[in-house]
C-alpha cells in the first residue's frame, strides 16, 4: 500500500518538551497555509494526548470510511483543510488511550498509509513530546516520502531548550532535514501597564539555533487571545494581521513555500 | 517482561492475554509456542525486586500530567524540597522516570553529575543532605544526547530504576512522569502496586487544552486503580511585577481545575501561581523557597503539604515512626 500518495509535501512539527506550543503552531500553521491558497492536511499523532481537534474545534466529528480508505475531518466547506487525529475515534473526550509502543506504531501507520487525503499540497504532523515510538514510527515511514524537513517548537527555558537538543540529535540521526527553530511563550505584555515579562526567561530559541548551526524562525509571544483564535479555528492572521504573532506565521509560511520549492528541484533532477 | 515484545506482530494480544499465542495474529510469531504455553502469564519477577528494593521507602508518590509542560517536573522538586525541610533526619528521594526529556537534573541544581554502580546498586546523585535524585539524565553523555528508545527498552530502564536504586532509608519517594498514558506510566504503575503506591498527584494548567489531556490522565488512573492523592493546579495567574494587576495567560475557560475536581469527585489540593522567579529558579536549579520565601508559590506549596501530610498520616502512624520528634 503506497502511503501518502497525493501529499506533495510533508513537515514536521517536533519539540523535546511537552506544552510548548506544538499543537497551536501546527494548527496555526495549517490555517495560515490554507488562507494563503494551498490546500492542507493536518495529521495528529499525538495519541495520548490529542489537542488538534479542540484547537481546531471540531471534537465529536466523525470520520468516515470510503472505498480509498480513512475520509479526514474537514475544518472548513471549501474542504481545504483536512484533519486527522485519534480524538476522531474515540467515543468520549475522557477516555484515555493506554497503549504500548507495538499499538501506537500500528494506528500511526494507519494513519499514513490509510487516511484519503487526497490531492494536497503539504501535510503538516504534529507529534507528541520524546522521541520514542510516534517519532521513530513516523520517521521511518517518511523516509521515502517528500519530507520537507522538520519545525522545532521551544520555549526560552533551559528545561525545554536542553530537551529541544535532544530532538536536534534525533533529526540528525534519522536524516529529516530542520527547517529551523521557533521560539513560543516569549514574552507576556501587561495589558494595564504594557511592561514586558519574560515568564520563561528569553533568547533561549534564537542562542539554540545559533549553538546548533539551524535556522531561526522568529518568535511568538505569550498572547491568549492566540489561543483564543484557534480555538474558533481561525488563523491569527486573519483575525489580527497586525499582531506579532501573524507576522512570525506570515513569514514561515513564505520560508516553507520557498524551501517547498526546491525540494522539487531536487526530485525533478534526481 | 513485556506485555508486547519489540518483534511483536501488529495486533499482538499481549503476552499477558488469556489468548496469547492462540489469536490469528500470533501465526508466524517468533513467541507463539512460548506465549501459548502460558509460560509467559507468570508473574512478571520484576515485580517482587520492587517490592523488596522500596521496602525501605515509606510513601511513594507519583506525579502524573496528561498534558506536557505544566509543570510536573517543577512541582517534583518544589514538594521535595518543601518535604525535606519539614524534618533534616528524614529523606526524600526523586526519581524521574521520563527517559526521553529528564528535567530533574536541571530544576534540581545537578546536571552533569554522575551516578555510580555499587554492590547495592546505583547510588543516586544527592543534592543536600538528606534529598537523593535518580534520572537517566545522570547517564548520558550531554545535554544533547537523544535517547531514541521504543517502549520495551524505556521499560526495562524504569524497571531497573524502581528495583536497583540504593536510596537507603526514605520517608517520601516522589517520582515524576513524562507526559501521556504509555510505556513508562504503565510500567511505573505496574511494579509501585505491588510494592504499596500511596497514589498519585495530578498537575494541570487552568486552560481547556490540558484539562483535556488530565482528564484522560484521570480515566488512566482508575483504569489502573491507582488512587489519585489529589489535583495541583500551575500557572493559575499571572501577577505582573510591575503594576501587580493579575492577568489569565492561561485562561480557566472550562472553570479550570477547581471545576474538573469537583465533576471528578477529587480533591484540589491548591493552586500555583506563576511566578517567573520560580520558573528561573528551575533553570538555575537552585531552591525557590529558600530564594523567594515572599513569592505567593511558596505560600500555596506548604498549604499543599500541609494538606497532603494530613492524608498521608493514618499511614505514618501505623508505620511505627520512633524518629518522632518529641523535643
Amino acid at each position: 500500500m503506497p502511503m501518502l500518495t497525493g501529499v506533495k509535501h510533508i513537515i514536521l512539527v517536533l519539540s523535546g518538551k511537552g506544552g510548548v506550543g506544538k499543537s497551536t503552531v501546527s494548527t496555526q500553521l495549517a490555517l495560515a497555509m490554507k488562507e494563503a491558497g494551498f490546500k492542507v492536511g493536518l495529521l495528529d499523532v499525538d495519541l495520548c494526548g490529542p489537542s488538534v481537534p479542540y484547537l481546531l474545534q471540531l471534537e465529536g466529528k466523525d470520520v468516515h470510511q470510503c472505498a480509498e480508505g480513512w475520509v479526514p475531518v474537514y475544518a472548513d466547506a471549501e474542504q481545504r483543510l483536512a484533519v486527522m487525529s485519534i480524538g476522531f475515534l474515540l467515543k468520549d473526550r475522557d477516555d484515555s488511550v493506554v497503549w504500548r509502543g507495538p499499538k501506537k506504531n500500528a494506528i500511526i501507520k494507519q494513519f499514513l498509509s490509510d487516511v484519503y487525503w487526497q490531492d494536497i499540497d503539504f501535510l503538516i504532523i504534529d507529534t507528541p513530546p520524546g522521541t520514542s515510538d510516534e517519532h521513530i514510527t513516523v520517521m521511518e515511514n517518511l523516509k521515502d516520502l517528500p519530507c520537507d524537513g522538520a519545525l522545532l517548537v521551544t520555549t526560552s527555558q533551559a528545561v525545554s531548550v536542553e530537551d529541544c537538543m535532544k530532538e536536534l540529535s534525533f533529526c540528525k540521526k534519522a536524516n529529516i532535514p530542520v527547517l529551523g527553530v521557533l521560539e513560543n511563550l516569549s514574552g507576556f505584555v501587561c495589558p494595564v501597564c504594557s511592561e514586558c515579562t519574560n515568564i520563561f526567561s528569553s533568547g533561549g530559541g534564537l542562542s539554540l539555533a545559533n549553538l546548533t548551526n539551524v535556522p531561526f524562525l522568529g518568535s511568538l509571544p505569550i498572547d491568549p487571545s492566540l489561543g483564543a483564535c484557534g480555538e474558533k479555528g481561525q488563523s491569527c492572521i486573519t483575525v489580527n494581521p497586525s499582531s506579532p504573532a501573524a507576522k512570525v506565521f506570515q513569514e514561515l509560511v513564505q520560508k516553507i513555500v520557498e524551501k517547498s520549492k526546491e525540494t522539487v528541484k531536487v526530485a525533478d533532477s534526481l | 517482561m513485556e506485555q508486547h515484545p519489540a518483534d511483536a506482530p501488529e495486533h499482538c494480544p499481549g503476552t499477558q492475554s488469556e489468548t496469547a499465542g492462540k489469536v490469528s495474529a500470533c501465526a508466524g510469531c517468533p513467541n507463539q509456542s512460548i506465549c501459548a504455553s502460558g509460560a509467559a502469564r507468570a508473574p512478571d519477577p520484576g515485580v517482587g525486586l520492587v517490592r523488596n528494593r522500596l521496602s525501605s521507602v515509606r510513601h511513594k508518590i507519583l506525579v502524573l500530567s496528561g498534558k506536557g509542560g505544566v509543570g510536573k517536573s517543577t512541582f517534583t522538586a518544589l514538594l521535595t524540597r518543601a518535604l525535606a525541610a519539614l524534618d533534616i533526619d528524614r529523606n526524600v528521594g526523586v526519581l524521574d522516570i521520563d527517559v526521553c526529556g529528564p528535567s530533574q537534573p536541571r530544576v534540581m541544581g545537578v546536571a552533569g553529575e554522575q551516578v555510580h554502580m555499587s554492590g547495592s546498586g546505583w547510588s543516586p546523585v544527592y543534592v543536600d543532605e538528606n534529598i537523593a535524585v535518580m534520572s537517566i539524565g545522570f547517564l548520558l553523555k550531554g545535554p544533547e544526547e537523544a535517547v531514541i528508545w521504543r517502549g520495551p527498552k524505556k521499560n526495562q530502564m524504569i524497571r531497573q530504576f524502581l528495583s536497583d536504586v540504593d536510596w537507603g532509608e526514605l520517608e517520601y519517594l516522589i517520582i515524576d512522569t513524562p507526559p501521556g498514558t504509555s510505556d513508562e506510566h504503565l510500567s511505573a504503575a505496574t511494579y509501585l502496586q505491588g510494592a504499596d503506591l500511596d497514589g498519585a498527584i495530578i498537575i494541570t494548567t487552568p486552560q481547556e487544552v490540558a484539562l483535556l489531556d488530565v482528564r484522560k490522565e484521570i480515566d488512566f488512573c482508575k483504569k489502573m486503580k491507582i488512587p489519585i492523592l489529589g489535583i495541583v493546579e500551575n500557572m493559575t495567574a499571572f501577577v505582573c511585577p510591575k503594576c501587580h494587576t493579575p492577568s489569565n495567560i492561561f485562561p480557566p475557560n472550562t472553570g479550570g481545575a477547581a471545576k474538573m475536581a469537583e465533576e471528578k469527585s477529587l480533591r484540589l489540593l491548591g493552586r500555583l501561581p506563576l511566578d517567573p522567579r520560580v520558573a528561573r529558579s528551575c533553570d538555575e536549579g537552585v531552591n525557590a523557597l529558600t530564594e523567594f520565601p515572599d513569592s505567593p508559590v511558596v505560600a500555596a506549596m506548604h498549604s499543599i503539604v500541609k494538606d497532603l501530610q494530613a492524608i498521608l498520616r493514618p499511614a505514618i502512624n501505623t508505620g511505627g515512626s520512633e524518629s518522632m520528634d518529641t523535643s
